[in-house]
């Protein structure tokens, strides 16, 4: 078996899985955020009320964390008052990780999985979230939900799965100096499609990936989302371990392929040889190599959320916007405050500002264009995020390209679509 | 169940098509049935009067796992959606949460059925009549866990 089916072996109490197979399988841990929270408030509210069950308890509040994200700061009464009810829900059912928005250590949900050891190797880690898939890069299996599955996990501490086939993406080689994983990941997606992962996993492996850093690894696994993937995954190795044991996590049951693991088809990448890509609007699968991409003016520059503002992302950025200034409106808002904190004291946040550009709160806001700096009617971003379907960063009529953070940095600086090798 | 058909000649309809972010802070569902398809479709609730099947292409309900689309969907009448393919986590959110029937159909189908025409949907038969034009075509049978779920009314009366 593959990593994807001995974890899901492992849950179902399974000796042996095939893809296809549908199991019910324990689910370790479960995110949820002010949107799906929300979602699994009102869940529960109609289960009562429809008199099918009521929910005084839940499985395991210790499995459960809760982030706000997606609507903080609070845009209006409405959000505002969704922010209440969680809280008023996680103190009801003691969910005690609600890491709360101007409270200490807060963020994006999927950075807040790594940069606060909530996940460990060989976990079934299930999300009110899409982009849930990210956490995987840690060696588990991690898969986004809706919310009546959330709650349904929150409530039986179990889920049904159907066992999916796996892609292999084996990468050799080393990323050139001015590529990143997200050149690399969109690359790939406009190869596969955005339905060329549908419903299975996307594993990732060889010596490109050995030689990538753990937060390089998770912006590929972001991504797997973009592919419709329902997780992407890769084995851990020494990296993952130190880097979850410098936030506290030391006991784990590492998972990994057996010699015979089978993979769906395997696709190979020679690392050496990717450019700086973008995705031209309106899908990540409009890849297009960013010096055949043509002249394309933009308004702003955006270097944020789950897929492009962890540090590494934001160091990126820096190098370039060092000493520079910004041509258009550049937004950098670091993913978690673990993340701004150590921008801050290493200088970048300094250069961020000296270059121009404004450093905000963690928050989604932007990226799924509900607020904190959504576009107007024909504006162009370039932009460190996932997605750029119509209207999904503000006004239908504006458009998203999707790039590393050194293009988007580079961008900013000539406001132009640029690759960071002709700056 | 029987209804109008509202055709999407089109692949990888997003969930941020079908109900767009900044809605994503709503949770009573007819609040959401007032934003749905407000990123493509601005005559949908006019469709929908009339209409509460939607006919689409491939990878329907694609991005973000919202289940506000759904929601908003099924608020609006919507009772089934033909597609020839869906998003997973469209498909399991519209199964679990019992908001409406995920069907899979082949590409001569798909061609086959036209903007208003009526059908009538036997998911014990697999079976799609077009009534309009007097046609009979198959649907892909549901998987056996899904097909209880629906049964049941969604995940949480299903009893394993």
């Amino acid at each position: 078996m593959n990593i994807t089916e001995k974890i899901l072996a492992r849950a179902s109490g399974k000796d042996k899985l095939e893809p296809d197979e549908v199991i019910f399988a324990n689910v370790d841990k479960i995110m949820l955020h002010d949107v799906s929270g929300p979602g699994v408030i009102k869940t529960f509210e109609k289960l009562e009320k429809d008199g099918v069950i009521k929910v005084d308890k839940l499985f395991d509040p210790s499995m459960i964390w809760v982030t706000e994200d997606h609507f903080v700061p609070s845009v209006d009464k409405i959000s505002a008052e969704n922010i209440v009810k969680l809280s008023n829900f996680t103190n009801k059912f003691g969910i005690k990780k609600h890491f709360k928005y101007g409270m200490g250590q807060y963020g994006i949900c999927h950075t807040m999985s790594h940069e606060e050891g909530l996940v460990s190797p060989g976990e079934l880690y299930v999300g009110g979230d899409s982009h849930t898939n990210t956490t995987g890069a840690l060696g588990a299996f991690a898969c986004g939900l809706g919310h009546t599955d959330v709650a349904y996990a929150m409530l039986y501490g179990k889920l049904w799965f159907k066992v999916p086939e796996t892609l292999y993406f084996k990468i050799h080689g080393k990323l050139p100096e001015n590529v990143m994983a997200k050149d690399l990941i969109l690359r790939i997606i406009g190869d596969i499609t955005t339905e060329g992962a549908a419903g299975k996993a996307m594993q990732f492996g060889g010596d490109g990936i050995s030689d990538m850093s753990v937060e390089s690894r998770l912006t590929l696994t972001n991504m797997t989302t973009e592919a419709g993937a329902k997780n992407g995954i890769i084995e851990p190795d020494q990296k993952v371990f130190d880097y979850i044991s410098e936030r506290g996590v030391t006991k784990y049951d590492a998972v990994y392929d057996d010699e015979d693991a089978q993979y769906e088809k395997t696709f190979e990448y020679e690392a050496s040889e990717l450019e700086p890509v973008v995705a031209k609007p309106f899908s990540p699968q409009n890849v297009s190599v960013v010096r055949e991409t043509g002249s394309i003016d933009i308004d702003k520059s955006y270097i944020g959320s789950c897929t492009g503002a962890k540090y590494e992302d934001l160091l990126a950025a820096a190098k370039i916007l060092k000493g520079r200034k910004v041509k258009v409106r550049t937004e950098v808002l670091p993913a978690t405050i673990s993340i701004y904190k150590k921008a801050t004291e290493n200088g970048l946040t300094q250069i961020f500002i000296d270059a121009g550009a404004v450093v905000g709160p963690p928050t989604c806001g932007a990226c799924c264009g509900a607020q904190m700096g959504v576009l107007a009617k024909d504006e162009v971003c370039v932009s460190t995020t996932n997605r750029n379907f119509p209207g999904r960063m503000g006004h239908l009529e504006s458009k998203a390209y999707l790039a590393s953070p050194l293009v988007a940095a580079a961008s900013a600086v000539t406001g132009k679509l640029t690759d960071p090798r002709d700056l | 169940m029987k209804g109008k058909v509202i055709k999407y000649e089109q692949d990888n309809i997003d969930t941020d098509v079908i109900l767009p972010g900044p809605y994503l802070k709503l949770h009573e569902h007819s609040e959401l049935a007032e934003h749905a398809m407000e990123g493509m479709d601005p005559d949908f609730h006019s469709k929908a009067k009339n209409a509460n099947i939607i006919v689409t292409g491939k990878n329907f309900g694609c991005g973000s796992s919202r289940e506000h689309a759904p929601i908003a969907l099924s608020a609006s009448g919507i009772k089934a959606v033909l597609a020839l393919s869906f998003a997973r986590i469209f498909y399991r959110n519209s199964v679990d949460g019992a908001y409406l029937l995920p069907i899979e159909i082949d590409e001569k189908t798909y061609s086959s059925i036209s903007e208003n025409d009526e059908l009538e949907i036997d998911t014990s038969k697999n079976e799609i009549k077009n009534i309009t034009k007097n046609e009979l075509y198959s649907m892909k049978p549901f998987p056996e866990l899904i097909g209880k779920i629906i049964s049941a009314g969604g995940i949480f009366k299903y009893k394993p």
